[in-house]
């Protein structure tokens, strides 16, 4: 790569990388408030990750349980954390994400009603009341074009898309510039910007059964990492329990927690509904302990107890791995989840009409008549870039996370529907963040172009290379190493069996070779992803081996149960100045008072005013 | 297992043919894990989009024996047992490369459809819609723009009239926004006028191919279309229209010049 005077240049007050939930609500933000914008995404513009989200999206609005309020969502998301969240991120979370719900309303989305004309709610994993905002089994569909159909309209938005960023380009230390590539054409694009949104999303792409698409290599916590910034509580990955697991090719792909929310059970082979025996204590007090009782909470939530099926997911995957494991699976290695036997046909196709169409076309299985079979899949990542709570900035100058690429908010294990409203809620303050922090930027910029050539040559070379290792065979080893040795239960030896193989794997890395020219070269970008996906692999294998307890999204086998130790610190991860992975314990603060009195309330003390309301309420109606 | 002949066209928009890669076959597979086997072991560089894999982002789409499908919800086992399988890139957009073809005009059509512009909310604060009112558009809203539809609309596949005619995506669109229970600009003259709802002549070969199962021409097209006529054609309809119902609606506003 000779000449870089020829690549082509664009300037701007802000670059937002991603175009999913968090991605278009930033850019949305920054353009409302005339910065000039650009985003980038690596697919067509409305088919980033979020278009898969299916259940919902959290916010307390109180349309369906009137007794419900941000209290007890921010009490239900730090348990169902385990109390590792970030306070103020949680806080920000519970009490914003209903303004930003109907503030979609009001862009055009058009949420399942009420009765009386609302948006409605459902019953999810985790959540006290009914509290999803949805539509039928494909909300982020509706999130996200609601969201490209507002953005496409602003003035100030530029929207760049099959490009995708190859590195951050820093001026002392803080934002000054990205580099990337066009997929149409395979040229390189220099962006000269003061300040950068992260909003990439996850990395689960590191693993072969995954939920997540072909984007999900971690390139934003790379990107971030590269620059500086920190990564925090990187081992908490979250394997959803229920993915497809037959046939082969469609392992993985997610089947909706809304399917047990709107009255699906988990049964083994003989039959049992396993999961009553599977209660944690701490729960114990507000789940069902009898089939009839969980019967009875489907038809009237108010007055029992919450199914089995509906505990948090790291309690559910881990139950269903070791129904598998002790030998009482599906044929095909997975449970049965029965929802065909609980509700009738027209319900299940009106409620769940995705998941109908999806194993009848996938699978040949009617869900209307026959159990699915299901087990774990890598669903999302809990870690990510540590930013501040109200700002979403991390600690390089300029460079803001928002969305699942970011950390903190959901501590060691999210409560399904919290990620789409963390989109919106910390989407819109990483907007604001932004331009606050541009306001107060004395000069512009400067791009230092020694290392924008170094960049260059770091991203043509496995185009350049005359010979070379396929670059889709070394990413079945890598996530043939992170299922093996990082997986859902965790052991001291296998995490150093994986740090031992992915440093071979840095060596196979640095050896692949593209074939063809580099216009639209799926072989050239999986070569480039490898990079990302490593350093999210190892960051996530270094944490969970750092990590001595079980806990949410991490369960150590030497290291069973949670520790009060434990809880009282984060792990951190960054590149150190001999440019090797350094990661460390870190105390975390201590909570605020409110908050952890909140956090620790009875449901009685956080419900009383709203509970007194419903009443009210219901007697005048 | 079992293997089969897959003719894959090749190629830029200066030019191309069609390539035969044989590949095994696996139980379930869809033909977008055929293409991923062809790109892992043969072909590392052939261009294809997909993001999902589960039919729910639209990217994968492309012509498979000559139909347009979603690539990753075609089973095998649901093509001909003999002989090759055709896969090529959708007609009426011009190829990038391979299976991947240029899409753009699609996103200038949206653009040029006046936004969403909502009525002021209740007293209370809130928006109310009943379940029933909003079926009809939540049918549209599931739209997954995999433009398959336009990709078989003769009006723009064969006729090439992507100048007059936004093509049946973004007549739902409009369908959606003017049924909109909360929407309150007038669309009517501009679908008409700018989108030219006057071209389709209702073969319904885009229902057809909806992935999603959209009615397309039924619930949308022909509704958009008797509106029309409705306003411009029927003098009758047109009077009694302008006594019982003053337009309570406000003009769409101009359109974007893009
Ligand atoms: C099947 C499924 C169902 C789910 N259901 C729910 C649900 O019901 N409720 C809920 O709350 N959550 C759900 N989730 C989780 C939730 O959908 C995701 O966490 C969320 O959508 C992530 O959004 P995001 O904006 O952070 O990233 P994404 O939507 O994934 O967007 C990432 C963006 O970054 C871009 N990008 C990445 N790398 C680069 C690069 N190097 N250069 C340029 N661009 C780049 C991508 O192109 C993309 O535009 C679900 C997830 C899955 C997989
Ligand atoms: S019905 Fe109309 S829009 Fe649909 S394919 Fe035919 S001409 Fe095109
Ligand atoms: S209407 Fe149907 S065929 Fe057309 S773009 Fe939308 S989903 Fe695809
Ligand atoms: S890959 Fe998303 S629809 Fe086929």
């Amino acid at each position: 790569m000779a000449d870089l005077s020829d690549i082509q240049s664009v300037e701007h007050d802000v670059v937002v990388i991603g175009a999913g939930g968090a991605g278009l609500r930033a850019a949305i933000e920054c353009g409302l408030q005339g910065l000039n914008t650009g985003l980038v995404c690596k697919s067509l513009l409305g088919k980033a990750h979020t278009v898969m989200a299916e259940g919902g999206c959290a916010a307390a609005l109180g349309n369906v349980a009137p007794q419900d309020n941000w209290k007890v969502h921010f009490r239900d998301t730090m348990r169902g954390g385990k109390f590792l969240n970030d306070w103020r991120m949680a806080e920000l979370h519970a009490k914003q994400a209903p303004d930003r719900v109907r503030e979609l309303e009001e862009w055009g989305a058009v949420f399942d009603r009420t009765p009386s004309g609302l948006i409605s709610q459902r019953n999810f994993g985790g959540h006290r009341y009914p509290r999803l905002a949805h539509v039928g089994d494909r909300t982020g569909l509706e999130m996200i074009r609601t969201l490209q159909d507002k953005l496409v309209y602003l003035q100030h938005v530029a929207v760049h898309m099959e490009c995708t960023a190859l590195e951050l380009l820093l001026d002392d230390g803080a934002i000054a510039g990205v580099l990337a590539y066009w997929r149409e054409t395979g040229r390189l694009f220099l962006l000269k910007t003061k300040a950068v949104i992260l909003a990439t999303g996850g990395g689960g792409r590191a693993w072969r059964f995954t939920s997540n698409s072909w984007e999900y290599t971690g390139d934003g916590f790379a990107l971030a990492y590269e620059a500086g910034a920190e990564l925090i509580n990187m081992e908490f990955t979250q394997f959803h329990p229920t993915g497809m697991v037959w046939p082969p090719s469609v392992r993985g792909i997610l089947v909706t927690e809304g399917v047990r929310g709107d009255g699906g059970v988990l049964k083994n082979s003989a039959g049992d509904r396993f999961m009553f025996s599977y209660i944690p204590e701490k729960f114990a007090a507000e789940t069902a302990d009898t089939v009839e009782e969980a019967d009875r909470w489907l038809a009237d939530s108010s007055k029992n107890r919450r199914p089995p099926e509906l505990l948090t997911r790291d309690v559910v995957a881990r139950a269903i791995t070791r129904e598998v494991v002790e030998g009482r699976g599906s044929p095909h290695g997975g449970v049965f989840l029965d929802i065909a036997s609980r509700r009738d046909p027209e319900f299940i196709k009106r409620k769940l009409p995705s998941m109908y169409h999806q194993f009848k076309e996938l699978a040949g299985v009617d869900i209307t008549k026959e159990p699915m079979e299901v087990g774990p899949t890598l669903h999302y990542f809990m870690g990510g870039i540590r930013v501040d709570a109200d700002t979403q900035m991390s600690r390089v100058p300029g460079l803001f996370a928002a969305g699942e690429c970011s950390g903190g908010m959901h501590g060691a294990n999210r409560l399904g529907g919290n990620s789409l409203s963390d989109l919106l809620v910390f989407g819109q303050l990483a907007g604001v963040g932004a331009r606050q922090y541009i306001s107060g930027l004395g000069k512009q910029p400067r791009i230092d172009m020694a290392q924008v050539e170094r960049a260059v040559q770091r991203a043509t070379a496995p185009l350049n290379r005359a010979e070379g290792i396929n670059p889709y065979v070394v990413t079945e080893h890598l996530q043939h190493v992170m299922d093996r040795y990082v997986n859902i239960v965790r052991q001291r030896d296998e995490l150093e069996t994986a740090l031992v193989e992915l440093e071979k794997l840095k060596q196979e890395v640095a050896q692949v070779k593209a074939p063809g020219a580099s216009q639209y070269n799926p072989g050239w970008h999986e070569a480039i992803a490898l990079g990302s996906l490593l350093i999210t692999a190892e960051s996530v294998t270094r944490a969970a081996l750092i990590r001595e307890e079980s806990r949410g999204g991490h369960s150590r086998v030497d290291f069973p149960g949670e520790s009060d130790e434990w809880v009282k610190v984060s792990v951190v991860a960054r590149k150190g100045v001999d440019g090797q992975m350094e990661v460390r314990t870190e105390p975390r603060p201590q909570p605020p008072a409110d908050l952890a009195q909140i956090a620790h309330a009875t449901l009685e003390e956080l419900e009383g005013s709203g509970a007194t309301a419903a009443r009210e309420k219901g007697a005048s109606a | 297992m079992t293997t089969r002949t897959f003719r894959v066209w090749r190629g830029d928009k200066s030019g191309g043919e069609f390539r035969d890669y044989e590949v095994p076959i696996d139980e379930g597979m869809v033909v977008l894990d055929v293409v991923h086997r062809i790109q892992a072991t043969q072909a590392p560089d052939l261009a294809v989009r997909w993001n999902c894999k589960a039919g729910k982002c639209g990217s994968c789409s492309c012509e498979i024996n000559g139909k347009p499908r979603l690539s990753c919800m075609t089973r095998m086992d649901t093509l001909p047992a003999e002989g090759p399988i055709t896969v090529q890139p959708i007609k009426t957009f011009p190829v990038i490369r391979d299976l991947v073809t240029d899409v753009a005009w699609n996103y200038r059509q949206k653009r040029r459809i006046p936004g969403f512009r909502p009525r002021p909310r209740n007293p209370d604060g809130t928006y109310r819609m009943q379940q029933e009112d909003v079926d009809r558009i939540q049918e549209f809203r599931k739209c997954i723009e995999c433009y398959l539809c336009q990709d078989v609309c003769h009006v723009l596949r064969d006729q090439g009239k992507l100048d007059k005619f936004v093509g049946p995506r973004f007549m739902i669109y409009l369908a959606n926004q003017e049924m909109h229970p909360l929407d309150n600009a007038d669309r009517i003259p501009a679908v008409r006028r700018d989108f030219g709802s006057g071209y389709c002549n209702i073969t319904k070969c885009c229902t057809e191919v909806c992935p999603e199962g959209i009615h397309i021409t039924d619930n949308a097209i022909i509704p958009l279309k008797e509106r029309v006529v409705d306003r411009f054609y029927d003098p009758i309809a047109a009077i009694v229209r302008l006594v019982r119902d003053k337009p309570t609606k406000e003009p769409a506003p101009a359109l974007d010049p893009d």
